[in-house]
């Protein structure tokens, strides 16, 4: 059944994210939270990764948890929707479990 | 006769270099780095930051930190000059690999390259890694 896959580690500082993508069958989700946000911005190295993971999952990123770093909704790759935690909420419950990728 | 906390003189001036490498909010090592520095500070030694890594994202202009609930530490920095700590280092490469450039920053830096920011790091007296 689906499966929401939750990130909140930077993908500079850690290989979550990549586990996570390896992991993560497609059709699944994957929520960028708090220092996994980073991984949804345009123009930086692990850019090419995350359009691959797009290309195969819904991708979501948490706004207060971009907006908290100074980055903007604007910035975030193609494909990837940014939720707020009303949305955080939704996806909990619109998936029968949730995997926390630490 | 002057009692020993109340004895003056130039002491020791030490090169202090505090090293900061995580991104603000999603641990408490930015927050801590900057504690530190401001006691430091006190101290009257050399003091110096550098910025690399996720280190470079603590510098990010624009943070509004309402939606998550924390204090927005981020003025702070703009605040260092005030207490005598004037050089902030920040590496071209992490920069770079995050899309970043130096407008993106809320505060004026010095951006150096590895091998620059290698040697500063040579001449330090002592480094505190955050």
């Amino acid at each position: 059944m689906s499966m929401l896959h939750t990130v909140n580690k930077s993908p500079f500082e850690r290989n979550t994210l990549a586990a996570c993508i390896g992991h993560a069958l497609p059709g699944s989700a994957i929520l960028l939270i708090e220092d996994g946000v980073y991984a949804a911005l345009r123009g930086t190295a692990h850019e090419d990764m995350v359009r691959g993971a797009v290309a195969d999952h819904k991708v979501f990123v948490l706004g207060p948890d971009l907006l908290a770093r100074g980055m903007r909704p604007e910035q975030v790759i193609d494909g990837i929707s940014v939720v707020d935690y009303g949305g955080f909420v939704d996806l909990t419950e619109q998936h029968d479990k949730v995997q926390a990728w630490v | 006769m002057s009692e020993p906390w109340e004895e003056e003189g130039p002491g020791t001036i030490k090169k202090f270099m505090y090293i900061n490498r995580k991104a603000p909010y999603g641990t408490i090592y930015a927050l801590e780095s900057l504690e530190v520095v401001l006691i430091a500070a006190a101290f009257e030694q050399d003091v110096s930051m550098a910025f690399l890594d996720d280190g470079v994202y603590q510098l990010k202009k624009g943070q509004d930190t309402q939606g998550i609930g924390m204090k927005n530490f981020s003025p702070t920095y703009r605040a260092l000059e005030g207490y005598d700590v004037e050089k902030l280092y920040v590496e071209a490469e992490s920069l770079a690999e995050r899309g970043l450039s130096e407008d993106d920053l809320l505060v004026p830096v010095e951006v150096l390259g590895r091998e620059a920011l290698a040697a500063l790091m040579d001449e330090q007296d002592v480094i505190l890694s955050f």
